[in-house]
């Protein structure tokens, strides 16, 4: 017991020892002299308002005020919009925040950087720090699209205003970065919703079609396979959720191979293997249709004989592991790349969904296309059971 | 029983648990069922597997060992492994499965939107999965050891392989039927031989289980010693030994004078009948009217020691890593709370067995209270009352029981545990999945295997025990206020879990390693949820109301899915890729 207590004891002084020494070691020679610490810390603010300002200039002023502060280092900054104020961070924000947005009301109306006096910034304390300000405009694409303002209590040194204007910099680059993460999600979006109306017309006709070749001599089927129509095309027309569960989207998928069946009669086979624990996960809308859909037109269409179809969803731990298998007439890997690249466009939606899966779950996410001329195609995915916000709805 | 019959069972059952995870699998699923509705999961299967992963060693071989020494106080012990599905049900099941989070710390992320809160809710996973890992590891060498005569080392040894292989060539998957027919087997396993005990017992008169007075042997008994132990012995004693006693080789008759006496492993001791039966000094079993009423044991505080096993098995349940991850299977948060009802069922029934063991063995294997090894009463129990054939077929029957409940929650907790490694701790080193996995499943059991065969031997139930108090701790504030709490913050739930879970982590250390046996120390560090938990339930409420600034901003979205059924039509939220930048900072 008491050597246990020693041994204890001492490990821990050995430990923060250890410590000790690393932070001591890494802080002298590591980081270098005082001139290369100001250049990181400099970097290292800069980096902390980062993540707030890529959530765009209205979502993240409040929380990227303060570190645009400490990189100033000045009493008090304001950011505006040009009509309204939407963060002051440092003192005085009781007697000058609802001064902001006309302090910078020149910046904003022509882009130019200004300098402020007493005349219109101070107040009538003496003590106060808020007496001359700098304003420079924030940009995104050649559109102001608000200022930011810093206070000082002295008249504001050329290195300030110089300061200022780079900040201001910094934080346009961010914002134009946001727009740009902006615009790739409406661009996922539109993206799905025209998949959802890519239903390709060959479907549509051929299904109907063999339909009716049915609807005199066995119209029971026919009645069934109508209503698999009809169901196919409500969920794929669905209009709200990114998201559904693999059980709904393998359900969509059974409905649209037994129409495919109908149509090629014997000559499809299909072969489900899933394991039960996987259809809860959430996977994107219509992120497998398209897949199948592929391997029956690519695969099977232009072959000789039965053709064979082998969808697989298998437990895989923290993930679901999913993969398309036909054994059709395979594609040229170099064709696959560039549909996944988005070049050329003969093979439905495969690089969308591609996309869809990356910006999902991460790159790591993505399609693996297993293919060769002659030798059949094989599309398998992993899913990860959960990943932050995404729900199946 | 010859140690040939027990190995074969041992072996039979490792080989079928690892073909059963590669072969069977492929061979049950190759049927294509083309109906992807029929194939959900019903409650009743998926309660029958999480009925499988959960019975481990501790229900199967613990819960009869106690009774057997400490009599009623123990039936808690059963009462609370299954009464915790109980709260799961009410507070817990339906929310967590609407949250789709598949672990705890995806959990913690879903709802906190920190990921700081999921590191932490990580190494939590770790340290109870391992402190859960331990005693398998301890049964599985106390089986061996007790059907075949093999080192104490074998048996978790053996275990480690079979677990590692089936984890290892079978990927990473948990199939629910396979661990549903698990659930099934152990239950066969011990109702059968169980039926056969009582029959005989009954044959012979029912003789009384609970005789006036200390435990006597009601025959001229002779015990050989497994392992070295010292033994308290309250009045002379005329034996017969052969081999090292206190120290001194002796082959004869000897006198032992009362007090503690060390006994070596090999001796072999014949005591006359009717000789008072001396205890481990490990023990302190209760007889007469003290074993059969509550909180009468020989611990000091016994009323705050049973509150607090309460409290750690009715609130731990729900932070048991390789539990929850079965509900991910049901389809929605319905069928996850009939899954719920049926595991209370199925656990029910099967909790009715091990106190039959342990109560009948108090007449037939008395000698139990000498070796210390209360927990073999299970394994001894068929063979010593039935004889030839049937009683070794029983008892291979009960090995292979065992060492499937061993094999089946150590696997599922290895898999949890190495998930958990592989995915939030490991996973940024090694950047390849698979060998992140293999690395994680590797290191999942080494720990606990390493603690197993250094640590000296707890009781199997006592160290499960600490293992609930720390999920009582730690993870079911983080639930409960979680779900049920909106002003629930990442900095409240991280004091909570470092609070609750650390005290708790810190009383089991110290029960193992230092194990204090007087005053207040004892009972609080042997069951701390009675403390820990209250404590760890105010910081998680303190230190949130303190940061109301970190509410997570998704929370008014997070807390309508967790609550409205899936049935409802309504807006639960679109994917907002910007989410991220907006919650992280």
């Amino acid at each position: 017991m008491d050597t246990a207590l020693a041994v204890g004891i001492g490990l821990l002084i050995i430990a923060a020892g250890a410590a000790l020494l690393t932070w001591f070691v890494r802080s002298r020679l590591v980081l270098g002299t005082t001139e290369d610490q100001a250049t990181y810390r400099v970097l290292h603010m800069s980096s902390l308002a980062t993540p707030a300002l890529r959530a765009g200039l209205e979502a993240g002023a409040e929380r990227a005020a303060r570190h645009l502060r400490d990189l100033l280092g000045v009493p008090a900054i304001a950011l505006t919009d040009g009509t309204t104020l939407l963060a002051w961070d440092g003192t005085g924000s009781d007697a000058h925040a609802h001064h902001a947005v006309s302090h910078a009301r020149a910046t904003v109306r022509d882009g130019s950087t200004g300098v402020l006096g007493p005349t219109p910034v101070a107040c009538a304390d003496p003590e106060c720090l808020v007496r001359h300000a700098v304003t420079a405009a924030l940009t995104t694409e050649d559109h102001v699209v608000g200022a930011l303002t810093a206070y000082t209590g002295s008249r504001p040194s050329a290195r300030l205003v110089r300061a200022v204007e780079e900040v201001a910099r910094f934080v346009s680059g961010q914002l134009e970065l946001a727009e740009l993460d902006r615009s790739r999600a409406k661009l996922a979006e539109a993206e799905i919703r025209a998949l959802r109306a890519q239903i390709s017309p060959h479907f549509i006709y051929n299904s109907l079609g063999a339909i009716a070749s049915y609807v005199r001599t066995d119209p029971e089927h026919a009645r069934e396979l109508l209503l698999d129509f009809a169901d196919f095309t409500r969920y794929s027309f669905r209009r709200h959720g990114e998201f559904t569960t693999l059980a709904e989207e393998l359900r969509s998928i059974e409905r649209y191979l037994t129409l495919e069946q109908a149509r090629f009669g014997g000559r499809l086979e299909v072969t489900l293997r899933v394991s039960p624990e996987v259809l809860p996960v959430a996977v994107p809308f219509l992120c497998l249709q398209p897949l199948v859909e592929n391997a029956v037109r690519h695969g099977l269409e232009r072959r000789e004989g039965t053709g064979r179809i082998t969808i697989v969803a298998e437990d895989a731990g923290n993930e679901a592991s999913i993969s398309i298998e036909d054994d059709g007439v395979g594609m040229e890997p170099e064709r696959v790349l560039q549909n996944l690249v988005g070049e050329s466009g003969d093979h439905v939606g495969l690089g969308n969904v591609d996309e869809r899966l990356r910006s999902v779950f991460g790159d790591e996410h993505g399609l693996v296309v297993e293919t060769a001329p002659g030798a059949g195609t094989r599309i398998s995915l992993r899913v990860p059971k959960y990943a932050p916000g995404v729900h199946a709805s | 029983m010859s140690p040939t019959i027990g190995m074969a069972a041992i072996l039979v059952t490792a080989v079928a648990t690892i073909l059963v995870g590669i072969v069977g699998i492929r061979a049950a699923r190759t049927t294509s069922d083309f109906y992807v509705a029929s194939r959900t999961v019903t409650p009743f299967w998926n309660a029958s597997a999480i009925g499988g992963e959960y019975l481990s060693a501790a229900s199967f071989l613990g819960v009869a060992g106690l009774v057997l020494a400490y009599g009623a106080d123990m039936l808690w012990f059963p009462v609370g492994y299954t009464a915790g599905y109980l709260v799961l049900l009410v507070l817990v099941a339906a929310p967590l499965r609407r949250s789709g989070a598949y672990t705890l710390p995806d959990f913690a992320e879903a709802r906190l939107e920190s990921l700081p809160a999921r590191r932490t809710a990580s190494v939590l996973v770790v340290t109870i999965g391992w402190l859960y890992l331990l005693p398998q590891f301890q049964a599985a060498g106390l089986t061996v050891r007790t059907v075949t005569g093999a080192p104490q080392w074998l048996g978790p040894v053996l275990v480690a392989v079979v677990v590692l292989v089936g984890v290892l060539s079978g990927g990473m998957r948990s199939i629910t039927f396979v661990q549903a027919f698990q659930y099934w087997l152990k239950l066969t396993a011990l109702a059968l031989p169980a039926i056969f005990i009582v029959l005989v017992w009954q044959s012979q008169g029912t003789p009384t289980i609970n005789q006036d007075g200390p435990p006597v042997f009601a025959a001229d008994t002779s015990v050989e010693i497994a392992t070295s132990v010292s033994v308290a012995v309250q009045e002379p004693l005329e034996v017969w030994a052969e081999g090292i006693v206190n120290g001194e080789p002796v082959d004869g008759a000897l006198r032992l004078g009362p007090g503690s006496h060390t006994l070596t492993t090999g001796t072999e001791v014949t005591f006359p009948a009717g000789a008072l039966i001396p205890h481990a000094d490990s023990l302190t079993p209760l007889a007469g009217d003290d074993w059969l009423l509550p909180l009468r044991a020989a611990s000091e505080h016994p009323l705050y020691s049973t509150y607090s096993l309460i409290l750690a098995l009715f609130f731990g349940t729900m932070g048991l890593p390789h539990v929850l991850v079965r509900f991910y299977t049901n389809p929605d948060g319905r069928a996850a709370r009939r899954t719920t009802v049926a595991v209370l069922g199925l656990l029910g029934l099967f909790y009715l067995l091990p106190t039959i063991y342990g109560a009948i063995g108090r007449i037939y294997t008395p000698e139990l209270l000498l070796t210390g090894r209360t927990d073999a009463v299970v394994l001894l129990l068929p063979g010593r009352l039935i004889d030839g054939m049937a009683g070794d077929a029983l008892t291979a029957l009960v090995t292979a029981g065992a060492f499937a409940a061993f094999l089946s929650t150590s696997s599922g907790l290895t898999i949890s545990v190495a998930g958990v490694l592989s995915q939030d701790l490991i996973g940024r080193r090694v950047r390849n999945p698979v060998r992140a996995f293999r690395l994680s499943a590797l290191l999942a059991l080494v720990v606990p295997i390493t603690l197993a065969l250094s640590s000296p031997s707890l009781g199997i139930a006592d160290v499960v025990g600490l293992a609930f108090a720390v999920a009582a701790s730690s993870f079911c504030p983080l639930l409960v206020l979680g779900i049920w709490w909106r002003r629930l913050t990442d900095a409240g739930a991280i004091a909570g879990l470092v609070t609750g879970g650390g005290l708790s982590t810190l009383a089991v250390l110290g029960t193992i390693l230092w194990s204090p046996q007087s005053g207040w120390w004892g009972p609080l560090l042997a069951q701390p949820a009675a403390w820990t938990m209250p404590l760890a339930f105010l910081a998680m409420v303190g230190v949130s109301l303190a940061t109301p600034r970190r509410i997570a901003a998704g929370v008014t979205r997070t807390m309508i899915r967790l609550h409205t059924p899936e049935s409802v039509d309504l807006n639960r939220g679109d994917w907002d890729p910007e989410d991220r930048w907006r919650s992280r900072t």
